[in-house]
């Protein structure tokens, strides 16, 4: 089967910056590939650039089998980013939240509604403006959106950050559902341990490149 | 497109009914704005009978630049113009969904302020067909544009100062037509007719360049 | 080319100078007011060119086949240029006004229409100097300022009918036709049209080779931000 993610010496820019300088990478559907690196290295324009957000100045960045320097648009529907920024409207509920974006990927709302109980934002809760959620919430309630679009690659920015035991637990769960469903995941993170034990390869990003070590089990 | 169109006003119109930014602050400065143009000039019964329908659509464009304000300031916060991109909407359907919510909001507002300038200035409201007609088309109108131009200044730091520089000479041919058809109605005038040509070509031109341009622009922001 | 267009313009603006001042008659009604006649239209035609030149630019820049980055810089020098035209037209406009109408400024249909414009090519080059990506402001501007130019014929439209309901004292219709133009005054008038013409040229292609340097400069920089980028790795790839 077709490589989940093929990138090949690509540079992508914000502005002149060049926030990747020839960056590699290969995922193979039902990965786990872990990044880390120095902040600032490029670790989130890499992801970013998965997503299709980012676009490709040079270089070759094929994505789920689509070629992002020709339209990085019709990728952006089968991935699911959890980044730093929440993406969440501070003055509706979580549960509007969710909706409004699994409504938007095309879903249903008995999907979000499914998705929220995963993970364990139910009841009184469902109904809080974001405004008045806890960081680990929000991060929660960003997760319902990405799980109940069943992305086929998970890009997972810092995702431990601000969640407590329980949470992370739920998030190594779900990360492992979607692999044995065949979805490639890229994990970005500085937490070493939890991370080792889901991951099958790490790479380092530094520089705006990459650069690849094999986790010796 | 529409079902995405709906979807995102939908969503607008939700944060506005939970925030009620709408009702609690662009209402009262619009009403404000009628008081301050009697101030401006000096409470000279005739003068401002005579001019409430110009002042009226100036009111009604300041209230139309803060609610296409408010429109992208949703989407100001980080992260959220990516989720809008990531989103899988339509971008043409995201543009249809904000304008029309815009729009929705300023036909209530409009409401409100016609009641102001027939208690503040004593204009008499007859002749309402044409005056609903043309304001409808104004506000389509005026919405499209801002939305066009709302997502041309969104991401960028000075948005609040660039937007207004960059909308209202844009839209001075709809103050001028509007408020061209209502003097002339509330003067029970002949001509209207003719000024709501312009409004209608304005409303044409703009939702299309929205629907065209929204795309790559919101590519851009 | 540049040095023709330099020569053609300064020879001719000197020419133009020389016989509006000196050589042609005083109009019987006007006195010496009429010479501005051999500077408004013109610098008003330029700043109209400049806006059609700015608008076809962003077309071309935006039509897939023919996108090149010759088109975004075209269209700013241009609009740069239109604006310092499309103001002093307002201005000539004015000077002339005040001694005819009384007034500095007469809410015609071609001043208002030219105001306008001005306020468009502000608000276009006030977008361009905030978006600092070289790339996403050719497209934002192209996009952007083709929507407002799209405006133009409308804010005309409605401004020329709203001017012929308006009534105004025969004496503040301006009309530039109103001096009756005729031999040496017809040939001063065209010769400040072309004059004026070529200076716009000369202008442009100046700012345009401005463009092409600071261009120039950008991608420099780009190798040596690669450089620096890749220098990054060594000492953060160490120890963290």
């Amino acid at each position: 089967m077709a490589e989940a993610v093929l990138l090949r010496n690509v540079v992508a820019l914000a502005g002149r910056f060049p926030v990747l300088a020839g960056a590699d990478l290969t995922v193979a559907p039902g990965q786990v590939v872990l990044l880390r690196g120095a902040n600032g290295a490029g670790k989130t324009s890499l992801l970013r650039l998965c997503a299709g957000l980012l676009p490709v100045a040079s270089g070759r960045a094929v994505v789920l089998g689509e070629d992002l320097g020709l339209d990085r648009r019709g990728v952006r529907r089968r991935v699911g980013l959890l980044g730093h920024a929440t993406q969440l409207y501070d003055d509706l509920s979580v549960r509007d939240n969710v909706r409004f974006s699994v409504r938007a990927g095309g879903g249903t709302l008995e999907q979000a509604d499914a998705a929220l109980g995963l993970v364990g934002l139910t009841g009184r809760l469902a109904d809080t403006p974001a405004a008045r959620l806890s960081a680990g919430q929000r991060r929660r309630t960003a997760l319902a959106s990405v799980v109940a679009r069943r992305p086929e690659l998970w890009l997972l920015d810092e995702p431990y950050a601000g969640l407590d035991a329980d949470a992370r637990v739920l998030l190594d769960g779900l990360v492992s559902a979607a692999v044995a469903g065949g979805a490639g995941v890229i994990i970005a993170s500085h937490e070493a341990g939890q991370v080792e034990e889901l991951a099958q390869r790490t790479v380092t990003v530094a520089g705006g490149r990459t650069t690849e070590s094999v986790l010796v089990p | 497109m529409f079902r995405d169109a709906a979807l995102v006003a939908g969503k607008d119109l939700r944060v506005e009914w939970r925030s009620r930014v709408g009702a609690q602050q662009v209402l009262p400065f619009a009403l404000v704005v009628l008081v301050i143009f009697a101030f401006a000039l000096d409470a000279n019964h005739n003068l401002l009978q005579t001019a409430s329908a110009g002042l009226y659509w100036v009111a009604v464009l300041f209230a139309g630049v803060l609610t296409v304000q408010r429109s992208f300031a949703l989407e100001a916060p980080d992260g959220l113009r990516d989720g809008l991109r990531l989103s899988g909407l339509d971008p043409a359907g995201i543009f249809l969904g904000k304008a029309a919510a815009v729009a929705g909001q300023l036909a209530v507002l409009e409401v409100f302020l016609a009641g102001g300038i027939a208690v503040l200035y004593s204009a008499s409201l007859h002749g309402v067909v044409l005056l609903v007609l043309s304001a409808a088309l104004a506000t389509i109108g005026l919405a499209a544009a801002g939305t066009v131009y709302g997502i041309v200044a969104a991401g960028l730091g000075v948005r609040e100062t660039l937007l207004p520089l960059l909308l209202l000479p844009v839209v001075a041919p709809v103050l001028l037509a509007a408020g061209k058809v209502w003097e002339i109605t509330l003067q029970s005038g002949p001509g209207a007719w003719g000024w709501m040509r312009i409004l209608v070509v304005f409303a044409v031109v703009y939702l299309a360049a929205g629907v065209l341009a929204f795309g790559p622009l919101l590519e851009e922001s | 080319m540049r040095r023709l267009l330099g020569i053609g313009s300064a020879v001719g603006l000197t020419l133009t100078a020389v016989l509006g001042l000196f050589v042609t008659p005083p109009d019987r009604v006007m006195g010496t007011l009429v010479r501005l006649l051999y500077v408004h239209p013109s610098v008003a035609w330029v700043a109209y060119l400049a806006f059609g030149v700015t608008a076809l630019a962003c077309i071309c820049y935006l039509w897939p086949r023919t996108r090149a980055p010759f088109w975004d810089r075209l269209a700013v020098s241009s609009a740069e240029i239109g604006v310092v035209f499309c103001a002093l037209t307002l201005a000539t406009g004015s000077i002339w006004g005040r001694p005819t109408w009384g007034v500095w400024w007469a809410w015609d249909a071609r001043l208002t229409t030219t105001a306008l414009l001005l306020a468009l090519f502000i608000g276009y080059l006030a977008l361009r100097r905030v978006t600092v990506d070289p790339g996403a402001r050719a497209r934002r501007s192209a996009v952007a300022g083709l929507v407002a130019f799209a405006d133009v014929p409308i804010v005309h439209m409605s401004v020329v009918w709203w001017n012929t309901l308006h009534q105004p004292a025969t004496v503040l219709r301006p009309s530039l036709a109103s001096p009756t133009v005729s031999g040496s005054m017809a040939w001063t008038l065209f010769l400040s049209f072309v004059s004026f013409t070529l200076l716009y040229g000369w202008l442009l292609v100046h700012r345009y080779q401005n463009s092409v340097l600071e261009s120039r400069l950008e991608d420099e920089g780009m190798e040596i931000a690669l450089a620096e980028r890749w220098a990054e790795a060594v000492p953060s790839g160490a120890g963290r």
